[in-house]
């Protein structure tokens, strides 16, 4: 399961990253393992997504959130 | 006036650090360039308790050391360099009190490079609100650094931060936040050896990002790049182990020293917001509302003060006229310099209008959201969703809008939208356009609601947008990407715009125009001049002499003399030698060299156009007696056929030519001010002049 499965609304916690460069800019961002992510949106046309985590919000595209693998 | 301290802020975007640098340094800012690189350099000074002078430097905004963009490239490079005299004595780190834990992660990278460094703990007013309980002197112990709580906004703690810089240390006193040797001993060890680096985090720093470094020798990169494969050293293996550490130490401190309820009270009020703003339906309703209104108030409220402005410059003829002696003096500084100068300084409403929106709408957020929601229409054709303001912004001026692409980080993305920006229908096409319909189209209505003249002028304006469009989709795919595109971007919470800051916005932004855009708008202005007012040989003496004669005098008054010199003048200045010369070219468009001089003489600015035609065709009164140039146009006929030079199909050919031609001086000033190199500018001009060229030869082809 991975984060752009996710419907509006609903949480997950991060278990690891299928990119590596793009973890380590989600890392650095506050998405770590062990996060929990919340989606609280999606854009009005589908993609890009808002999510929740470490306090703040955080809004990527659906690609990149495929790259977020949940526990 | 030397400095006798040199303070640097950094923090996270969204911190507040603009304003608190507005807030130290007041007016005492200048804008200049980090050497070698394509990005301002935001620099102040602000006085200490104790009388001394600090220099701050507004370092861009940026969540980590590891930069994602070029301006974040400079945060490092300015933090590590050791001979640049920008490197600081002391760093102020922001931190977004109710968003500390993602805040913190540069203020360890930072900490642990061994600069001194203070921790400005912004909006405390927010986390108050919100119930974030931050227990600030445990956090200040546990991080070994001063710690100022504040509230910028509300100018809370600005006299103690002042005081804790007047107090800072010399030395950097503050622990390592984590072991940063364990990602790399050896290779941290040989080199900090080998380079004489004394902090092994500036070592490691180094071999990340030793290709970007411009004080590194070729041979120290080299080295580096040596010692990295011989140690295997993988550069985002080690990134990735970094920032978990960083992580790790951040989470235990704010266990010790911070209390967050569950959800913060801001935060809801922000997503209650968001579920309107950005709604499937309402949200684009407002967006275009928004947009509509930004659009309005730029001709509204623009209107009156340039109007003063061309009034004053009016004035300003008037009184030079009167000082300098009439002649070529008179002439260049007047007809040359001071018109050219009026061209410029006419559009400082449009840009402080368009600026003061643009900062409300990031100021407040609403920016991001607008990105949120058109993201993935703009992607398709190649743009981005932050390229929707500027390219609305275009139906008003290129200029503005094209300094407003700076909000747009991915490189490809802001190149694409700089470089189609101008094609969108500016303001000063309106003079032109409203000219030639009036010429050709007749003013009669259609279905009896619409007037055939005003649907003809907004299919011209919807064309702009569509050309736009489909050159972006093009350029898709001849740019190539030099950095991955991310669309990694936080949304920062509503808040209220910082009317300060609008106010700096409007007031930076006019003013790197008038310097900028001016130098080069000044210089062309002279260039046409002289090619207008001179011509080869003695040609120009000749026409005098020819309507000297006392013949002239009994048949003519003074005035209709004057005009027909002028004109004459005109067809044999070099201008109107290169009217002749070009006339072969354009000839397939439809165009006779008198066309061929308001060209050139457009690509000064396009509604000279008008003014062109007004002389050539040696019209009474100024540019605005548009009536009377349009009768003389009309009445213009091709001396070999007999027919009239403006018909439907010359002037939609022309039309068609000034919506692609890139005939804007500012606007090739700007672009080159953006991008700090002429090769786009000339790519710009080159790509657009084909393509005018290309379309206006299709559509006198197709009409005639």
């Amino acid at each position: 399961m991975d984060l752009s499965q996710l419907e509006v609304g609903q949480t997950g916690v991060v278990k690891e990253f299928t990119d590596l460069e793009m973890s380590v800019k989600l890392m650095e961002m506050g998405c770590l393992p062990g996060e929990t992510i919340k989606v609280t949106r999606v854009a009005p046309l589908g993609d890009p997504i808002a999510i929740t985590v470490s306090g703040y919000q955080l809004s990527l595209r659906k690609l990149e959130a495929s790259t977020i693998i949940l526990q | 006036m030397k400095a006798d301290i040199r303070v640097a802020l950094a923090g996270n975007p969204n911190t507040g650090k603009s304003s608190l640098f507005n807030v130290l340094t007041g007016l005492n800012q200048k804008i200049g360039n980090f050497p070698g690189v394509t990005v301002d350099k935001k620099t102040g000074t602000m006085q200490l308790p104790d009388g001394r002078h600090a220099e701050v430097v507004d370092l861009p905004g940026t969540y980590s050391l590891y930069p994602k963009s070029k301006d974040e490239s400079i945060v490092f490079s300015v933090l590590a360099d050791k001979i640049d005299t920008a490197r600081p004595d002391l760093v102020v780190v922001i931190l977004d009190a109710t968003n500390l834990k993602r805040n913190l992660l540069l203020y360890t990278q930072i900490a642990d490079l061994k600069i001194p460094v203070i921790v400005a703990l912004n909006m405390m007013d927010m986390a108050r609100a919100s119930a974030i309980q931050i227990d600030v002197e445990q956090f200040s112990k546990k991080l070994g650094v001063p710690v100022v709580p504040m509230a910028v906004r509300k100018g809370e703690g600005i006299a103690e931060l002042k005081q804790a810089i007047a107090y800072a240390n010399k030395i950097a006193l503050q622990p390592d936040s984590i072991d940063v040797n364990v990602f790399a001993p050896e290779l941290i060890g040989q080199i900090s050896d080998e380079l004489q680096v004394d902090n092994p985090y500036l070592a490691l720093q180094l071999a990340h990002q030793h290709e970007h470094l411009r004080y590194l020798t070729n041979e120290q990169s080299d080295r580096i790049e040596t010692l990295e494969q011989e140690h295997s050293f993988h550069s985002q293996k080690a990134q990735a182990a970094e920032t978990v550490a960083r992580y790790n130490f951040i989470n235990d401190l704010l266990y010790d020293t911070v209390k967050t309820p569950e959800a913060a009270q801001h935060e809801t009020f922000s997503n209650k917001i968001d579920h309107i703003l950005t709604h499937k339906l309402w949200g684009f309703v407002i967006f275009m509302a928004i947009l509509l209104f930004i659009f309005q108030s730029i001709f509204a409220w623009s209107s009156y003060p340039m109007d003063l402005i061309e009034t004053l410059f009016v004035l300003a003829e008037d009184a030079m006229r009167n000082i300098i002696p009439e002649g070529p003096l008179a002439s260049l500084l007047i007809d040359g310099v001071l018109a050219g100068l009026s061209g410029v300084l006419v559009f400082i409403p449009q840009i402080a209008i368009l600026f003061a929106f643009i900062s409300i709408l990031e100021d407040t957020g609403y920016m991001s959201r607008v990105t949120f929601m058109m993201d993935k229409l703009m992607r398709k054709v190649g743009l981005n969703g932050k390229s929707v303001v500027p390219l609305i912004g275009g139906f008003a001026c290129a200029v503005p809008s094209i300094m407003g692409t700076r909000t747009i980080e991915n490189w490809k993305d802001r190149m694409i939208t700089i470089m189609v920006t101008p094609l969108v229908a500016c303001s000063a096409r309106l003079p032109v356009y409203t000219l030639l319909i009036a010429l050709v189209v007749p003013d009669r209505s259609v279905w009896g609601i619409f007037n055939m003249q005003g649907l003809v002028l907004t299919a011209i304006y919807v064309f702009s947008l569509v050309s736009a469009i489909i050159v972006a989709f093009v350029l898709k795919f001849i740019l190539k990407v030099r950095e991955r595109g991310y669309f990694i971007m936080e949304l920062p919470v509503y808040r209220m715009p910082r009317w300060k800051n609008v106010a700096f916005a409007m007031y930076d932004r006019s003013k790197a125009f008038v310097i900028q855009a001016g130098k080069v708008i000044i210089a062309v202005s002279i260039v046409l001049w002289v090619l207008a007012s001179y011509g080869p040989g003695d040609r120009f003496e000749q026409i005098e002499q020819k309507y000297s004669s006392a013949e002239y005098k009994k048949t003519n008054t003074q005035e209709d003399i004057d005009r027909i010199i002028a004109s004459e003048k005109l067809e044999n200045s070099y201008a109107g030698m290169l009217g002749h010369t070009i006339e072969p070219v354009i000839k397939p468009l439809g165009y006779d060299w008198k066309i061929g001089i308001a060209i050139i003489t457009s690509f000064a600015a396009r509604e000279v156009f008008v003014g062109t035609m007004a002389t050539i065709y040696s019209v009474e009164g100024d540019t605005d007696n548009i009536q009377s140039v349009q009768e003389k146009m009309a009445s213009a006929r091709n001396p070999q056929t007999g027919l009239p030079v403006f018909n439907l199909a010359s002037a939609f050919s022309l039309m068609m030519f000034y919506a692609f031609a890139m005939q804007c001086a500012s606007t090739v000033a700007t672009v080159y001010r953006e991008t700090k190199s002429w090769k786009w500018p000339a790519i710009q001009f080159a790509y657009m002049t084909v393509l005018a060229y290309g379309v206006a030869f299709i559509t006198y082809q197709l009409l005639k």
